[in-house]
């Protein structure tokens, strides 16, 4: 027997520190799997967030900056600037990227800076124990929402693929999802075709994935999935956003 | 007794997985199983079961967070 599905090279062997079910687990290895695919190994420069991404230096067996909280957009614009050959690679959570990041990642996208992001969009602040996000959605409990996020207190879940596309500087703007197998399937294409507008120069490329947070939504991997399927992907429908010609 | 020729078989690498129950809800086969069985972190964890037609399709791996399994494919066992 031939075999058909082995761990990616440029994934190394340490055990992921995600909770059970957590989309960032998947992101990660649709990720590896396009750098080995596309043969990126020498040439992709990966820049890590705060919030529960931040590890991915421990599991990409390739170059990763750290950046400060909010600033990947940044730290990624600098990064490119002087070495524009590279392609250059900002995986970010919603709180990271939507909210203390609000300036850098709207900035850096209206500059149409040659970049790709990640932007794993689960809905809470992760990694600091489920405070609401910008992408939490109305209604939904958080520990800073006890009662359910109330859009006249705390305003309303923020689209970014639909705010960024109003921007000149912008040219792949997709919103996929890693709660079932075609819906990881469709992911994976789509990082490919974001790295390949980065590599044509096209502008600014973003990847919004809706990634279950089981642990923070209080619910088993399963009802996480189906909470993606059911409610999340209404808030923020899967699809094409924006594409300008590669 | 009728035996199933074996188009595929997975691996599962038990130190890696955490119980999620991804692969086995999605297997079309109904090859895996939770057990009782606690790996070193603490997670029950899911086992493959020869003999239920598995066809290597891979499903179970694409959507394994902890990218514990290895399949296989074609040929005989
Ligand atoms: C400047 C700064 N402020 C606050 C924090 C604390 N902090 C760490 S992670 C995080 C939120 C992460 O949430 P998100 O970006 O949604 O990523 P997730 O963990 O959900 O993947 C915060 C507020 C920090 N590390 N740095
Ligand atoms: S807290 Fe949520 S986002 Fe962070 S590792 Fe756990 S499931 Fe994933
Ligand atoms: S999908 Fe992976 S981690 Fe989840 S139960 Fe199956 S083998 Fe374990």
């Amino acid at each position: 027997m031939k075999k058909v599905y082995s761990r990616p090279k440029s994934l190394k062997p340490a055990h992921f520190h995600y909770c059970p079910g957590c989309g960032h687990s998947i992101v990660n290895r649709l990720i590896a799997e396009v750098i080995d695919e596309m043969n990126l190994g020498d040439k992709i420069i990966c820049v890590a967030p705060a919030g529960c991404g931040m590890l991915i230096y421990n599991y990409f067996d390739v170059d990763c900056l750290e950046s400060a909280h909010g600033r990947g957009a940044a730290v990624a614009t600098g990064i490119k600037r002087v070495r524009p050959d590279n392609l250059v690679v900002s995986y970010q959570g919603d709180g990271d990227l939507a909210a203390i990041g609000t300036a850098e990642s709207f900035h850096a996208a209206n500059r149409g800076e040659n970049i790709t992001i990640i932007f794993v969009n689960n809905g809470v602040y992760g990694m600091t124990g489920g405070q609401m996000a910008p992408t939490t959605i109305l209604d939904q409990v958080t520990t800073t929402t006890p009662v359910g996020r109330i859009s006249e207190k705390a305003g309303h879940p923020v689209r970014m693929c639909e705010v960024l596309a109003v921007l000149d500087g912008t040219s792949y703007l997709e919103r996929v999802a890693v709660h079932k197998p075609a819906a990881i399937v469709a992911t994976k294409k789509a990082l490919v075709k974001a790295f390949q507008h980065q590599m044509n120069k096209t502008g600014f490329s973003m990847v919004e994935i809706l990634s279950p947070c089981p642990t923070n939504w209080k619910m088993d991997p399963l009802q996480a999935c189906k909470w993606v399927e059911d409610v999340m992907s209404k808030q923020f429908p899967i699809g094409l956003v924006k594409e300008v010609q590669c | 007794m009728v035996t199933q020729a074996t188009k595929g078989y997975i691996e599962i690498d038990q130190e890696r997985c955490k119980g999620c129950s991804f692969c086995i809800e999605y297997c079309p086969k109904k090859a895996i199983f939770l057990t009782d069985k606690l790996n070193l972190k603490g997670y029950f964890v899911a086992t493959y079961k020869e003999g239920n037609g598995c066809t290597g399709c891979a499903i179970c791996a694409i959507v394994c967070p902890e990218v514990a399994i290895e399949v296989y494919r074609g040929g005989t066992a």
